[in-house]
């Protein structure tokens, strides 16, 4: 089964997108993520202006079947989250890289961050 | 240890399940969404593949006094064709595993279901209670050459009824029959683990492929969608909701009180039943609504004003009510059905209330 991965994203290891097209960075938990979860039906977010470390763990997204902790790949504050899938969790699963974003922070991408082709070679 | 595979598994890969390992055998979680197989059972027909369950054979002239003092119940009571859901338990009256118990409906048989990965451990233990008390029986432990799947769902009669050679309509809950699927004769029991109608088929494990194309356009369901259903139908599991080591429960404690037949004979763990019903529990098994949106799991602690009343045991968002949904045990005097609780998730504190099981018809419309 292939998996959708945007040109335009960098991604992590553990498998959140960070997308610099805006003035923030936007973040999420891509295609591969979201199926290998299975049906989400909850998300914790972090709390706007929240300082975080690159590594927190600053958000929960729950399956059906899994409790997964979503680490932030930027260090910063934390300058808007998706209420929307507070509400309707299943976003993530219908809409990872547009409306099932979670959160956006003010900070520069890391060097580690992986382009779509390197990612792709990662969950092949 | 490598898993076991049941004869459906090739048949599993084809349709894209995605796997885990249960009780010893690798097992589709699901083929698709758990939610849409979910609601495929509840508003039609879906199809569990239920091979990983043990399959005792016990036959014999006495094997109905073995099972009658190996369990709480009264098997004595049983027709051929009959099926009883009871358990095994310990001497301190502690469940060991629970099993359905069929009354063979042709042969002279019972057949003991245990849970996946229990075979073993109930065959022995019926092994060494016949010969402890010189019981002349028959054991055989047929797990690895029969299969067995539950087609469940308010559909599940008719669409079986549309490949067997025998009415199954005309099957009562809690009964079975013997009948031809195809070229193939299996046994065919009104029952399951789902809540809903429907039926369970046993037959020959190398016939597997012949009965599983009969069913080719029934949605198969994994074991992320029977862990749902069973939950939102109160239902218990073995291991999570009862473990003799890490939850041992007696039946009285654990909600399935109704296994319990004092009669006039004597059964293992009668003693501590009696005493248990004699002087109440300290704690029991309840369901829990959460009054917010979020997730008890198996081991989250479960408090009243601050002070710890007991634990979760199973938890899940209810696909059918869309509400968080639990089981867990509380202090008895906790237990009342409306007493308000809160569970402990992670670093935050969510009210629950605790509601009448099946929770389908407690907080459903």
């Amino acid at each position: 089964m292939t998996h959708e991965t945007p040109d335009e994203l960098r991604y992590t290891d553990s498998h959140e997108w960070i997308d610099d097209s805006g003035d923030a960075l936007r973040i999420g938990i891509t295609d591969f993520a979201q199926d290998e979860l299975g049906d989400v039906v909850f998300v914790e977010l972090p709390a706007e202006g929240e300082s975080l470390d690159s590594g927190d763990a600053c958000a929960v997204v729950e399956s059906i079947k899994a409790v997964s902790d979503i680490y932030t790949p930027v260090t910063g504050a934390v300058t808007a989250t998706n209420d929307g899938v507070l509400d309707q969790p299943e976003l993530l699963n219908t809409d990872p890289y547009g409306e099932g974003w979670l959160f956006e922070i003010d900070g520069a991408v890391p060097d580690e961050a992986l382009g779509a082709t390197d990612y792709r070679e990662q969950i092949e | 240890m490598s898993s076991k595979q049941t004869p459906l598994y090739e048949s599993h890969c084809r349709a894209g399940a995605d796997f885990t390992d249960f009780g010893g055998w690798e097992m589709p979680v699901s083929f698709d969404s758990i939610r849409e197989e979910h609601r495929a059972v509840r508003e039609g027909v879906g199809l569990f593949d239920v091979s990983h369950m043990g399959q005792l054979a016990v036959d014999g002239p006495e094997a109905e006094t073995l099972l009658h003092r190996l369990t709480p119940s009264d098997v004595r009571g049983l027709e051929p064709g009959d099926a009883l859901y009871s358990s095994f338990l310990r001497s301190d009256g502690v469940i060991l595993d629970d099993i359905v118990v069929y009354d063979h409906p042709v042969e002279s048989e019972y057949i003991v279901v245990p849970n996946a990965g229990h075979d073993e451990a109930m065959y022995d233990r019926l092994r060494e209670h016949a010969d402890r008390w010189s019981l002349d029986v028959t054991l055989a432990n047929r797990t690895a050459e029969l299969g067995m799947i539950a087609v469940q769902g308010p559909e599940a009669v008719d669409r079986v009824d549309a490949e067997a050679d025998e009415q199954i309509d005309a099957l009562e809950p809690f009964t079975t029959t013997e009948t031809a699927i195809g070229d193939v004769e299996c046994l065919v029991a009104r029952t399951g683990y789902t809540g809903e109608d429907g039926v369970e088929i046993i037959f020959p494990g190398n016939e597997a492929t012949a009965i599983d194309r009969r069913f080719d356009d029934v949605r198969r369901c994994g074991l992320g969608a029977r862990d749902t259903l069973r939950l939102e139908a109160g239902l218990l599991l073995s291991g999570q909701d009862f473990h003799p080591e890490d939850e041992p429960h007696d039946p009285f404690e654990a909600g399935i009180g109704f296994v319990v037949d004092f009669g006039d004979e004597e059964f293992v763990g009668r003693s501590a039943l009696e005493q248990a019903r004699d002087e109440g529990v300290d704690e029991r098994i309840v369901g829990l609504r959460l009054e917010e949106r979020a997730i008890a799991r198996h081991g989250h602690r479960i408090v009243a004003d601050g002070d710890d009343v007991g634990q979760v045991t199973s938890g899940t968002m209810s696909p059918t009510l869309e509400i968080p949904i639990a089981l867990g045990y509380v202090d008895a005097g906790s237990a009342a059905s409306g007493t308000e609780l809160a569970v402990s998730i992670r670093d935050r504190t969510v009210d629950a209330t605790v509601v009448d099981t099946p929770f389908l018809e407690s907080c459903g419309e």
